[in-house]
C-alpha cells in the first residue's frame, strides 16, 4: 500500500465528502457528527462518529459513506467508532453552517437555553421563540409541531408567504 | 446475588433497555394511526428516540454481561419472564389520552433519571448514554405534558378521556421509585441514584400539570408492582410475541 501522510487536516479534506444524507448541503464535520480521524500505528485510520439522536436512522448510512470515501482516498483499513460524550449539541454547527442551512430551507437551530422554565412552556406562559421564516425572512412564523420529518427538526408555519418549513431544534 | 455488582449493573441496565424499549413499541403502534398527521410523525418520533436508547442500553449490558448477547438477542430472544421494564410502559396503547398520559407519567421520571445519571454515575458510558437521553426527554415531556394540558382543559369529552387515563395509570406509577437490592447496589456503586429519591420533584411536576389541566389527582395509594421481577400483566406477552415473530421465524437474518 502507498503511504499516505495521514495527516490529521488531510483526513478530514477526505472526509468532507460526506455529507448528512438527510441534510445533504452540510458534512459530517459541519453537523458536528464527525468528531475525530487519526491513523492508527496498525496503519488503519480511525474515525470518531457521534449520533445526533439515539435513533438517528443516518448513522448507518454515515458510517458506509466514511468508509468509502477513506478507500476511494486510498486507505483501505477503517474503523469508526461511536462516541457518546460528549453529547451532540446543536452548538457545534458553526455560523457558516447556519447560513448553508438556512439557504437550503431549513431555519437554523435557535441558541440553547436548557432551563427547567422552558420545560412545559403552557404552565410558564413564556412568549413564543422569534424563528424567521428561511424563505422570506419574516418573524411571524409559528410552531405546528416539535417533531418534524427527522428526529432532528420541528415543523413550522411561515403566516407571511404561506410557507411551510423545518427548523433544527436546538439540543 | 443480583446484590454483586456486576450481575446488578446488567440487571439495572436490562431494565433501563427493557422500559424504553416497551415503551418505544407501544408508541409505534400509532404510527399510521395518528389522530392529525402532526401527531403521527411526533409519536413516531419519539418511539424512536426511546427505541435507539433502547438499543444503546441493552448493547452496554450485553458488553457488561460478556456472555455473547448483543442488543438483538436481547430484544427478540427473551421471554416475558426475562424482561424487567416496569408495569407502566406495557398496558396497551389505548386511545390518544391513555397514550399521552402514560407518556407524560414516564416522561416527568424520565427527565429526572436522566439528569441524575448524566450527573452522578460513575459510569461513563451510562452516563454519555444519558445525557442525550435527557436531551430528548425534555421535548417528549414537553410534548406529552401540553397535550395532557390541553386535553384536560379541553373539551367536556376530551377531559373525562384524559381524567380515566389518569385513574388507570396511576397505580402503576409507583413502581418506578420502589428500590431493590438492585437498586441499593447501583446506588453503592454510585451508578445510579435511590429511585425514591426522584419521587417528590416528579409529584411536584406532576400535581402542577394536572392541576393545570383542570383534572384530580387520583386518590389512590395502592402500587401494583412486578415488572423488575418479570413479573408481568398480561399485556407484555401479546406485545412481544408480535414484536419478536419476525426475528424468531428467521434467526440471523439480515436485510
Amino acid at each position: 500500500m502507498v503511504a499516505k501522510s495521514g495527516d490529521r487536516r488531510e483526513l478530514f479534506r477526505i472526509l468532507d465528502a460526506v455529507k448528512d444524507p438527510e441534510v445533504p448541503v452540510l458534512s459530517v464535520e459541519e453537523l458536528g457528527v464527525l468528531r475525530d480521524a487519526t491513523v492508527a500505528p496498525d496503519g488503519a485510520v480511525e474515525v470518531a462518529i457521534t449520533p445526533t439522536y439515539s435513533g438517528c436512522p443516518a448513522m448507518h448510512t454515515i458510517e458506509a459513506d466514511i468508509v468509502a470515501a477513506l478507500h476511494e482516498a486510498g486507505y483501505p483499513d477503517v474503523r469508526v467508532q461511536t462516541v457518546f460524550t460528549p453529547a451532540w449539541t446543536t452548538d457545534w454547527i458553526s455560523a457558516e453552517a447556519r447560513e448553508k442551512l438556512r439557504a437550503y430551507g431549513i431555519a437554523p437551530p435557535s441558541p440553547r437555553t436548557g432551563g427547567d422554565d422552558e420545560l412545559i412552556p403552557l404552565l410558564r406562559r413564556r412568549a413564543p421563540e422569534v424563528v424567521p421564516c428561511p424563505y422570506c425572512g419574516s418573524e411571524e412564523t409559528v410552531l405546528k409541531s416539535e417533531f418534524g420529518s427527522t428526529a432532528c427538526k420541528s415543523i413550522r408555519f411561515c403566516t407571511s408567504c404561506q410557507q411551510p418549513f423545518e427548523q433544527f431544534k436546538a439540543i | 446475588m443480583t446484590g454483586t455488582p456486576g450481575v446488578a449493573l446488567v440487571e439495572y441496565l436490562l431494565r433501563l433497555g427493557d422500559d424504553r424499549l416497551v415503551l418505544g413499541h407501544r408508541v409505534s403502534e400509532w404510527c399510521g394511526h395518528g389522530p392529525i398527521l402532526e401527531e403521527d410523525i411526533a409519536l413516531s418520533n419519539i418511539a424512536l428516540d426511546l427505541i435507539g436508547q433502547a438499543n444503546l442500553l441493552l448493547g452496554l449490558a450485553g458488553r457488561e454481561e460478556g456472555a455473547g448477547r448483543d442488543q438483538d438477542s436481547l430484544a427478540y430472544f427473551r421471554g416475558e419472564r426475562e424482561y424487567r421494564n416496569c408495569l407502566l410502559v406495557e398496558l396497551p396503547k389505548g386511545d390518544f389520552a391513555f397514550t399521552i398520559v402514560r407518556q407524560f407519567l414516564f416522561d416527568a421520571y424520565d427527565v429526572l433519571l436522566t439528569e441524575a445519571l448524566q450527573q452522578q454515575s460513575v459510569h461513563a458510558d451510562l452516563a454519555g448514554i444519558a445525557a442525550k437521553a435527557h436531551k430528548e426527554a425534555r421535548y417528549h415531556l414537553r410534548h406529552s405534558a401540553e397535550w395532557v394540558i390541553k386535553l384536560g382543559d379541553g373539551t367536556p369529552e376530551s377531559h373525562e378521556r384524559v381524567q380515566r387515563a389518569l385513574d388507570e395509570c396511576w397505580r402503576f406509577t409507583g413502581e418506578l421509585f420502589l428500590a431493590d437490592a438492585v437498586d441499593a447496589a447501583m446506588q453503592q456503586a454510585g451508578i445510579a441514584p435511590d429511585p425514591a429519591s426522584l419521587q417528590p420533584r416528579w409529584q411536584q411536576r406532576v400535581e402542577e400539570v394536572v392541576a393545570a389541566a383542570t383534572l384530580a389527582l387520583p386518590k389512590t395509594g395502592y402500587v401494583q408492582r412486578g415488572g423488575r421481577d418479570g413479573r408481568h400483566t398480561e399485556h407484555l406477552g401479546i406485545m412481544l410475541a408480535e414484536m419478536q415473530s419476525v426475528a424468531r421465524a428467521f434467526p440471523g437474518g439480515t436485510w
